[in-house]
């Protein structure tokens, strides 16, 4: 006879989106990791008597010990004490062409957004011509006009990067424009540039403060591709992605601390700044949570 | 108006917008390579501009027409451009179409099979993560993708190209071919493993996780609560109802991921010395060449594009309710 006892069914895992972790899981480590990472990169240089262009042929190529943590590279330079000037060089490029960018994607969103028409119309086909061309190739056509230095680099991250800028606060300004305070301000007498700069343009700043620290490790990766590709800072420069250039050629003869470093530090670093801005944004738009950048 | 034709319609006037803005950026480009204080005279005499003779730069200035005004040098060039001459490269000492010629099929080879393999990635991966949300198996694969999409793809190469070829030696790390042996298809294949994967390991984070959202929200809709509700295996749940409505965006989203793929295609390559197009366009952008990287450029341009436009038609043909009016 068949076993008519009731079981249960196996149990599924089929059902809505488990709840996210309470932010906690990711503001700790991320802050804890970016200001261990601040720390370093800002006191370490004021303080410490170090030179990380020092060479010492007589140490070169060493790999991890107790007084080179990571090594030292084909120069006898310290690995880690030059990462720590790396990350310093990159995350100031990062940061300073994120804030260029954000700064030149808002005046053109909100212009677009805010006087409409065919201004705003071709000015959107602007951004979408520029959007289509990979941001990576155009940014080497910018350097290639400039030659290659800091400032080219920097130019050439925020020439590419203020499209994403531009078309959050056009949409912003657009959907602003609608509310009843808008309408108000203009029955109450306020001119287009008072509108503009009273109540616009501080009602899209929280999610352009957002855009600009998301923007952040995407100028760090670029400058490090440029850096890596040879088109970026001076060789000389300690930088992340000149430090992995350099250790292509080590790796030949077995020299992997050189460029595990750098890599390692970026990855760190970038997952903390996009965790830190992810919390946020997760309480600024909570409708929006994606789980496409954590 | 049938569906049909209202897609081919939706092609045209894509293809509409398409041709303005490769002109645009065309143009743009030109302009940038004229605004610069680079002079192709100087850059084609290099020192021995101190020795030639002042008829002879005279001559070569208006042979190659560098003074004349912008525009009509543009409409010169695109007449050209038209007719398949897109110039001579500089740096390369060769017609830019044959050096575009020579080394796209490189390029084309390893981002289509690059491409593919990281679909498929996505897709198992994604749909695994997914099924066993909140398990062991989804923390790693989405912790593992966060980790990939922070790292820089070169670096990532790097690694793979120090643990397989350098330590390991079971693949060739680079070049298509070993030593002076003449290309085989075997022998290609071989060298094509290593930069494949890395590519494909760089694109595929990004899909995995969108695969994995768009499935778990597509969990909780009626279509799937009720095969759910008809005691259907969870599997059979999964691949007959679930994937079929969160795969449709997926294609939409193809497109929209091209840039990022040549911009990754480009760094493999230079990690793996691939004969593609990367090593050309560092070369042009460190040689000043401006004729071989506007037309790699323009290309590329039109390679998104095209992609975009290919992704809206099928999205449009895989889902009837698509309006076709945007």
């Amino acid at each position: 006879m068949a076993d008519l006892t009731w079981r249960s069914a196996p149990r599924s895992r089929l059902t809505a989106a488990s709840p996210p972790r309470s932010p906690k899981w990711r503001l700790l480590p991320s802050a804890i990791v970016l200001g261990v990472v601040a720390l370093v990169v800002l006191v370490v240089p004021l303080f410490a008597e170090l030179n990380e262009q020092y060479v010492d042929l007589a140490i070169a190529n060493q790999p991890p010990s107790t007084a080179h943590l990571f090594g030292t590279d084909e120069l006898g330079r310290d690995v880690l004490l030059r990462c720590v000037y790396a990350l310093r060089v990159s995350l100031t490029v990062g940061v300073v062409a994120a804030v260029i960018s954000a700064v030149a994607g808002t005046a053109v969103g909100a212009l677009a957004g805010s006087i409409g028409g065919w201004f705003d119309r071709i000015l959107m086909r602007v951004v979408d011509a520029i959007a289509s061309v990979p941001h990576l190739l155009l940014g080497i056509v910018i350097v290639a006009i400039l030659r290659p230095s800091l400032s080219a680099v920097i130019i050439s991250i925020a020439l590419t990067h203020w499209l994403t800028a531009a078309r959050i606060v056009r949409s912003e300004v657009l959907s602003l424009r609608t509310r009843p305070f808008i309408d108000a301000a203009i029955a109450g007498g306020a001119s287009r540039t008072q509108v503009l700069t009273r109540h616009l343009l501080p009602n899209v700043a929280p999610q352009v403060l957002l855009a600009t620290t998301l923007m952040v490790p995407h100028a760090v990766w670029h400058e490090t591709a440029l850096s890596f590709l040879g088109l970026g800072l001076p060789p000389h420069a300690a930088s992340i992605g000149n430090m992995i250039n350099d250790a292509q050629r080590s790796l030949l003869i077995g020299g992997w601390w050189m460029s595990l470093a750098p890599g390692l530090l970026l990855i760190i670093t970038t997952l903390a700044v996009s965790g830190l801005s992810g919390v946020w944004r997760d309480r600024l738009n909570p409708k929006r949570r994606t789980e496409l950048t954590w | 108006m049938t569906r049909g034709q209202a897609i081919g319609r939706l092609a045209l006037r894509r293809l509409a917008f398409a041709v303005p803005v490769l002109l645009v950026v065309s143009f743009a480009l030109f302009v940038l390579a004229k605004a610069s204080p680079f002079d192709p005279i100087e850059r084609y005499f290099g020192v021995r501009i101190i020795g030639a003779s002042p008829e002879r730069v005279a001559q070569l200035r208006a042979n190659w027409g560098v003074d004349e005004p912008v525009v009509s040098q543009y409409w010169a060039w695109l007449r050209h451009a038209v007719t398949g001459d897109l110039g001579d490269s500089l740096s390369l000492q060769q017609p830019v179409s044959a050096v575009i010629g020579d080394r796209l099929g490189w390029t084309v080879l390893l981002v289509s099979v690059g491409f593919t393999l990281a679909l498929v990635l996505g897709l198992l991966l994604g749909t695994l993560a997914a099924w066993r949300q909140g398990s062991w198996l989804d923390r790693s694969i989405t912790g593992g993708c966060y980790a990939l999409e922070a790292a820089p793809v070169f670096w990532v190469g790097l690694a793979v190209l120090y643990v397989f070829a350098l330590q390991l030696r079971w693949l060739p790390g680079g070049g298509v071919t070993t030593g002076s042996e003449p290309v085989s298809a075997g022998g290609v294949a071989a060298h094509l493993v290593l930069p494949v994967a890395v590519l494909a390991i760089s694109q595929a984070p990004w899909f995995v996780l969108f695969v994995r959202q768009n499935l778990l929200e597509s969990f909780t809709q009626d279509h799937v609560i009720g095969a759910r509700a008809r005691g259907l295996p969870d599997h059979l749940v999964v691949s007959g109802h679930a994937l079929r409505t969160s795969l449709l965006p997926f294609l939409t989203l193809l497109g929209a991921r091209l840039p990022e793929l040549i911009t990754g295609a480009l760094l493999v390559e230079t990690v793996f010395s691939w004969p593609g197009i990367a090593r050309a366009t560092v070369e042009a952008a460190l040689n000043v060449d401006f004729a071989l990287l506007g037309a790699l450029t323009v290309m590329a341009t039109g390679v998104v594009l095209v992609g975009n436009l290919l992704a809206d038609v099928l999205y449009a043909l895989a889902d009837p309710r698509v309006a076709l009016d945007g």
